[in-house]
């Protein structure tokens, strides 16, 4: 079924986008697995969260990263070595990560009482509405504080990065 | 479109003090495109900071803690005081910072700017009473503070500390995040209240999932505050950053991480106290011995104070294993005097910058009484403050701290502590005795500032005074904690 | 319909290999993906969370989720730049000025 097509991509791009050697191929990676998560959050009655996700993760961040990418000017790995001296580490800390997490997650159920955001609620109004009527009166303050976020997200890019005029 | 829901403009009121910080920083970064003299920026700020001061201490006398904002925002005496922490923390920052900036050439209006948004960052994390809102308000400190690592650009080292601080803190959020989505999962919200209503009344005490939950904020908070063994990324950060920015990351982003553990673990996760202190137990046995071992072989003045803080993370955490609110109140007084006399200690550092001379090394205070007394002596203030030697402030702190630990049977973990204590003595007072008793390799020219040595003066008093009457801090944190 | 336990598996398999490409890889920028990797996978999560548990709140933290994740990027990257102005290279083992 879908959702067994859908955790099987994941996890092969998800590790796609970690080992390749070409950083470009690893973002050209990464959007793919990106439209399949929003994919996902279709499954998942979040019709609003799919469409920010591509516009806002795979239209602008990782844009953002091809761009300086091509800044930096990156020759196409001149090392050999694209893992560090020590990724066997790395790597049987992600495996234990894995077991843990993963047995621990087998066990979860529905515990607590359900909200009131049935599916058919949220279909009535369309998910949009949803969020944006409970965004602006009961999520304001979070809202708030996001935007001074990307406010100082701003200040810092130019900052740290704008040429120096002297 | 009915919403049937709406805000009152009575509701603007708890969060006052944030929106004027908020303001200042944006006049400033105004100001900083008419104003040639920085000092006018840097003053504006402090103002700002002041007046926020002003509007926490108006709402401080509500007897009631008051929730704002659908239970995202909470006023108690708890985050009033932590704010009071923050403010005293930006307003000596930048008095430090105004001639030091103007010497390492980095005297932008940026910076004043972002120490204003990093400490409203830090407020918007003690008042956060939802783990959305600590997130946002942690981030915010977080970003914030990224940047004015790395301010120096042409520094590498000022690069390479955003840069480590940078790619550590991204992955602690990560894990933070991990840890909100467990806990939503397994208790359906993110109130901190309700979280605690929902252990209690839903069967998930004994669930791996709540525990690991638990785990993974205490890993993520366990980066911020610098704890062994996540702390890989605070020396080097010190050493590289503008040393009035270290200053300031020493106390604020770490009493801050205080306040949201102390909110955590004792508001929401309260009824497993057991298994959190189980879990802070080794941390803080790791941090203490850790921060004051490898301390002692540091050359770099800023690494040491950088080691020296991460041994103070552990002393302050045995008042939150205590679990009472005694403890609470113990590791909270530590937090105000640590932040005097740490901005003490950093003050006399950034003293020794001038032109072309860096003053880090430990070497380079040889001999500093024969032409400086002054500074030498303070400079024995503060070290004997941070070693914890009577009738200093530093003493104070560790002492009801140390009491609320035995107080609640863990009488092993108080020894351990003195005797870390005691080692770590070792390299304060190393400071002092090539201070007073080595020759000068050359002479050293301080630089100061009149900002700087008001900075200094308050310092250095308040770490005397509250060496000798402890009682004046201590009722206010009790007052403000136990309402 | 899946069973909640399962996107939660799911999950945990993207953190953890956002966690190896972390620790394991020597260039920033795949270090840098790995760590946005790891925040989708949380996304993942919440979202699911969110319609299992009929509740809201999954999906507005999502949405900050990724606000904030818009902002790390943008400073993360500026504050790549910035170093790479003074040295030319993004591997993190040659990053080595300040000792330990």
């Amino acid at each position: 079924m879908f959702f067994a097509y859908f955790a099987g991509m994941l996890t092969v791009l998800s590790v796609l986008v970690v080992t390749r050697r070409n950083p470009v191929h690893s973002v050209l990676w990464m959007l793919v697995l990106f439209v399949h998560i929003a994919g996902l959050y279709l499954f998942l009655n979040a019709e609003f969260m799919a469409a920010i996700q591509i516009i806002v993760y795979a239209g602008a961040i990782l844009v953002l990263f091809l761009f300086v990418i091509m800044l930096l000017d990156l020759k196409k790995d001149e090392s050999v070595r694209k893992f560090q001296n020590q990724w066997f580490l790395g790597l049987v800390i992600g495996l234990i990560f894995m077991v843990v997490l993963v047995s621990t997650a087998s066990k979860i159920t529905v515990i607590p009482p359900l909200g009131e955001y049935s599916v058919d609620a949220i279909k009535s109004e369309g998910s949009m509405m949803t969020i944006g009527k409970i965004l602006y009166t009961e999520y304001l303050l979070p809202f708030e504080i996001a935007s001074l976020l990307l406010l100082v997200a701003i200040i810092g890019a130019v900052v740290l990065a704008k040429r120096r005029i002297e | 479109m009915d919403t049937g829901f709406s805000i009152s403009l009575l509701d603007i009121r708890p969060i006052v003090p944030e929106i004027t910080m908020v303001c200042a920083g944006l006049i400033l970064l105004l100001l900083d495109l008419v104003v040639r003299k920085k000092e006018v920026v840097a003053f504006v700020g402090i103002v700002g900071a002041i007046v926020a001061l002003y509007g926490t201490f108006k709402l401080y006398g509500l007897s009631e803690p008051q929730i704002a904002f659908s239970n995202m925002f909470i006023l108690d005496g708890y985050a009033n005081f932590f704010k009071l922490i923050f403010y005293l923390n930006v307003i000596m920052t930048i008095g430090i910072s105004v001639k030091y900036m103007k010497v390492e050439k980095a005297s932008y209006g940026e910076y004043y700017a972002l120490l204003l948004f990093s400490t409203t960052g830090m407020m918007i994390m003690a008042s956060a009473g939802d783990l959305i809102v600590l997130y946002l308000g942690l981030e915010l400190m977080a970003l914030s503070t990224y940047i004015l690592a790395g301010l120096l650009r042409g520094q590498t080292r000022s690069n390479e500390a955003a840069l480590k601080y940078f790619f550590l803190g991204a992955f602690s959020s990560a894990f933070l995040l991990y840890g909100i989505a467990l806990t939503y999962g397994i208790t359906g919200t993110t109130n901190i209240s309700d979280i605690a209503v929902s252990l209690l009344t839903l069967d998930i005490v004994g669930n791996p999932v709540t525990m690991l939950g638990i785990i993974f904020i205490i890993v993520a908070f366990g980066f911020k505050i610098a704890l062994i063994p996540f702390h890989m990324w605070a020396p080097d950060v010190y050493e590289g950053a503008p040393t009035s920015v270290t200053a300031f990351m020493s106390v604020g982003p770490k009493a801050a991480g205080f306040a949201v553990l102390g909110r955590v673990l004792f508001d929401a996760f309260g009824v497993m106290q057991v298994q959190w202190v189980s879990i802070l137990i080794p941390l803080a046995v790791l941090t203490m011995a850790g921060g004051s071992i490898i301390a002692l072989a540091q050359t770099n003045i800023k690494r040491m104070l950088a080691y020296s803080s991460i041994a103070h993370a552990g002393y302050m955490l045995l008042g939150i294993i205590a679990g009472t609110s005694i403890g609470l109140t113990s590791t909270v007084n530590y937090l105000m005097i640590y932040l005097f006399m740490n901005m003490g200690a950093f003050a006399i550092v950034i003293m020794m910058r001038r032109e072309g001379f860096q003053g880090e090394n430990i070497e380079d205070y040889m001999g500093l009484a024969k032409d400086h007394p002054l500074a030498s002596a303070l400079m024995l203030v503060f070290m004997f403050s941070l070693a914890g030697i009577p009738p200093t402030a530093g003493f104070i702190g560790k002492f009801y701290v140390f009491m609320a630990a035995i107080h609640e049977g863990y009488t092993y973990l108080a020894i351990i502590a003195v005797v870390f204590s005691a080692v770590s003595a070792f390299f304060y007072l190393r400071i002092v005795v090539y201070m007073y008793m080595k020759d000068p390799k050359e002479s050293v020219t301080l630089t100061t500032s009149p900002s700087l040595s008001i900075v200094l003066a308050v310092t250095a008093m308040m770490v005397l005074i509250l060496g000798i009457f402890p009682s004046i801090l201590l009722n206010l944190v009790r007052y403000s904690i136990l309402g | 319909m899946v069973p909640l336990s399962w996107y939660i598996m799911l999950s945990a398999v993207m953190f953890s290999i956002g966690v190896f490409g972390f620790l394991a890889r020597r260039n920033l920028i795949i270090i840098f993906m790995s760590i946005e990797l790891m925040l989708n996978s949380v996304n993942i999560s919440l979202v699911a969370f969110s319609h299992y548990l009929q509740s809201m709140r999954g999906q507005i933290l999502v949405f900050f989720v990724i606000a904030v994740a818009a902002a790390e990027a943008a400073i993360g990257l500026a504050i790549l730049i910035a170093y790479y102005k003074n040295n030319p290279t993004i591997k993190v083992d040659e990053i080595t000025g300040l000792k330990g």
